[in-house]
């Protein structure tokens, strides 16, 4: 029975993931290693701490009066987990949809700004005395996602009817995106004045009275940021599932995506299928922007022309270790979030910094690229055991470990 | 107009070698996406070196005396450490595209998401701060050649021709010029270059007259990882005064956006990479740029917003691919394993 099971293409697929997680989390440890080692200051005991860390820092809770790390259930950590989990899942579901079409949506930061940009302006230039705030939350929510939709469209316009190369083009939009957002946030009065501890910032949406309600999960995770957007974001994802493998419309993106020319031979409408399916990534992105800033406990730097949100970046190893399966990718996103809590912890109880997260992130894309080869090597490795049926019984177990 | 010409050159010779850089990868068969975060790398270790060097002596004597010699051999020492370190990090892409065979696009977006985080990393635990910097000085007062570095009174008047580019200029720019030609020559000229560029376009019938397209493939790749390493360095040292801070501002995706505008040929890569950097000069210093010498500043008294400034760069890269990508002849081969069995 077990052997059957690694055969199968799911289980592969699982196994890939899991392989480069491991691998990625093993390079994190070798590299605050050597640089542990390389640096008196950090020395063995702070190298064990970040070891440790990187891979168990979400049950990290602090530093005892000895000095020494502690450990346990820390309602804070899991809370912002799952908070800053919700716009990855959604970028993650943006770039898996691209994927699933034959598009590499790197215009995901781009199209997570536009979405930023309408849905903080629709959710503070409402006055919430005249419409309910409930009607403002959805109708910033929709603005967010239609933003980012026609932003995902134009790489899909230049596309289709240009042939641009759509890496190139989304990498120039993101660019054009970080300065109208600054331009315009410049423009308005939607800038922080009333703390004047903070320079730079938008108004958080409760300034207003929008707000994403908590639906009971700050009572699971007190004293968390966590809210009802990951649920909907939950949500979504699953929408997306039924949407790509269960309607025609699913199955014609598809199509266009495994071989453009054969569908239109097939009567598909080529041209209008990338647009769309570059428009539906967008709308994906949009939202997710519009779901973690309408959380309203959060600030927007608006002053962005020169960097691009991570949030937007990090849907792309979310879509690709999740094997682009929507479902996936909710799973997928909690760890991403979950490598920022780590990251968080690392800059907070060690020497080392939260940038070491991003090194990890980039080796499991690395990973990814050749998830092929280490599928195949398992197959090797499943034809190889039939012969010994003891053997992928050992290989599952160790896949569930390193988990 | 001086002012104009030398920042524009500053801008467009790092594009131009980057562009090159993607020419020699494109054309044997790999794209490589990747020439942002090899830039960003090889900033950072030309700055790196640079940084340890100067708690030598030799160096710091040399500063203080004004021995340019010295200096302008410790500024091509770090450019050659920067293109070693480069081509070291583009075998990443080179093994996971050439012998596993993996998206090539995948691999170079992974090289990108590393070299920024590894860098900031690494910089945050060198420094302490999000930016590496100089030990001491800045990069004008030890690198840039100026009238006393030639041995020039600073009052002699040079002319229109040699105030532009004899002084406030840095060895490098024109080193980066050299190399440009000497490899546009190679890779047009040579039979190394026929090759590179027959496993380009058709890897089989490369194959089939004895040549061995991997090789050549790493050839190709390390060739760009070298040249878009140095040409971050250079990049770092004459725009942002020699520090690294895991960013070149897209500097890689406008080299490769470059590279297709100019077709993959040198020569209109070139002339692409001038129309760029004009473009990123205006946005980056559109305030102080005064056109004919008149003392006034068009640009700035145009009372356009300094965010349209900014987005030009960008929002020209899209227009000229607008009108060009129809016409644009990639290298056949491009972005494809190379498989010996495939016909």
């Amino acid at each position: 029975m077990k052997d059957s099971l690694l055969s199968k293409d799911g289980t592969r697929k699982l196994l890939a993931s899991l392989i480069s997680i491991f691998i990625g989390l093993m390079v994190g440890a070798i590299v605050v290693t050597i640089v542990g080692f390389s640096k008196d200051s950090i020395g063995p005991a702070g190298v064990w701490d970040g070891v440790r860390l990187i891979f168990g820092g979400l049950f990290a809770t602090g530093r005892d009066a000895a000095g020494s790390l502690t450990w346990g259930f820390n309602s804070t950590a899991w809370g912002n987990m799952l908070f800053r989990a919700t716009p990855v899942i959604m970028t993650g579901l943006s770039v898996a949809v691209a994927f699933k079409t034959g598009l590499f949506n790197i215009g995901a930061p781009g199209q997570y700004l536009m979405g930023t940009m309408a849905t903080l302006m629709l959710a503070l230039g409402i006055p919430s005395d005249v419409v309910p705030a409930g009607l403002i939350w959805v109708i910033a929510f929709l603005g967010g996602m239609l933003a980012g939709a026609l932003w995902g469209a134009v790489p899909g316009m230049l596309k289709a009817f240009l042939n641009i190369n759509e890496v190139l083009a989304c990498i120039m939009t993101n660019w054009l995106a970080a300065n109208i957002v600054t331009w315009a946030f410049d423009v308005s009065n939607f800038k922080n004045v009333v703390e004047s501890t903070k320079t730079g910032y938008i108004y958080k949406t409760s300034f207003n009275g929008v707000q994403t309600p908590n639906l009971g999960l700050d009572i699971l995770f007190p004293n968390s940021q966590v809210n009802g957007g990951i649920l909907i974001a939950v949500i979504i994802a699953l929408l997306v599932y039924v949407i790509m493998n269960k309607t025609i419309l699913g199955y014609q993106l598809k199509a266009c995506g495994a071989n453009r020319h054969a569908a239109r031979y097939a009567g598909i409408n080529d041209k209008g299928s990338i647009v769309l399916s570059m428009a539906i990534a967008g709308s994906l992105a949009g939202g997710g922007a519009a779901l973690y800033w309408l959380s309203g406990n959060t600030e927007f730097f608006w002053s962005t022309y020169q960097t691009l949100p991570a949030a937007g970046f990090n849907g792309i190893p979310v879509a690709l270790l999740a094997a682009n399966n929507p479902i996936g990718v909710v799973f997928t996103g909690i760890f991403m979030a979950m490598l920022d809590i780590v990251g968080q912890n690392l800059t907070g109880f060690t020497a080392y910094n939260e940038y070491i997260t991003d090194v990890i992130i980039a080796v499991i894309v690395y990973l990814s690229a050749f998830s092929l080869v280490i599928q195949m090597w398992l197959t090797g490795k499943s034809k190889a055991s039939k012969a010994q049926p003891q053997k992928p019984n050992d290989e599952t177990q160790k896949g569930g470990e390193q988990a | 107009m001086t002012f104009l010409i030398q920042q524009t050159m500053l801008y467009a010779v790092p594009l131009m070698i980057v562009a090159l850089a993607g020419v020699f990868a494109e054309r044997s068969g790999i794209i490589n996406l990747a020439l942002e975060g090899i830039m960003i790398f090889g900033a950072f270790i030309g700055v790196l070196f640079v940084r340890s060097m100067q708690s030598f002596d030799v160096f710091l004597e040399a500063a203080s005396n004004g021995d340019w010699l010295v200096l302008q051999g410790l500024e091509v020492l770090a450019m050659v450490v920067s293109a070693i370190m480069g081509a070291l990090f583009s075998l990443l892409l080179s093994f996971a595209s050439i012998n596993l065979k993996a998206d090539q696009t995948i691999g170079g977006t992974a090289l990108n998401l590393m070299a920024p985080a590894l860098v900031l990393f690494l910089v945050r635990v060198l420094a302490n701060q999000n930016t590496l910097m100089m030990e001491t000085g800045d990069a004008a007062s030890w690198f840039m050649i100026k009238k006393s570095t030639l041995g020039i009174d600073r009052k002699t008047d040079l002319g229109f021709f040699g105030e532009t580019f004899l002084v406030k200029v840095y060895l490098a720019t024109y080193l980066c010029i050299l190399l440009f030609i000497i490899l546009s020559v190679i890779l047009y000229k040579t039979r190394f270059g026929l090759r590179l560029r027959a496993c380009g376009e058709n890897p089989q019938a490369a194959a089939s007259l004895g040549i061995n397209v991997y090789k050549m493939r790493y050839a190709g790749t390390t060739i760009s990882g070298a040249l878009a390493g140095m040409g971050g360095f250079v990049y770092a040292l004459t725009t942002a005064n020699c520090t690294a801070n895991g960013d070149v501002a897209g500097f890689g995706f406008l080299a490769l956006a470059v590279m297709i505008f100019g077709n993959w040929k040198p020569g209109n890569i070139a002339a692409a990479s001038l129309l760029f950097g004009l473009f990123k000069c205006i946005a980056a210093a559109y305030s102080t740029i005064d056109i004919n010498g008149d003392g006034v500043y068009l640009l700035a008294e145009l009372g356009i917003s300094s965010h349209l400034y900014r987005m030009l760069p960008y929002l020209v890269t899209l227009v000229v691919l607008a009108f060009t990508s129809k016409k644009s002849r990639a290298p056949k081969a491009e972005g494809i394993p190379y498989d010996k069995g495939s016909r």
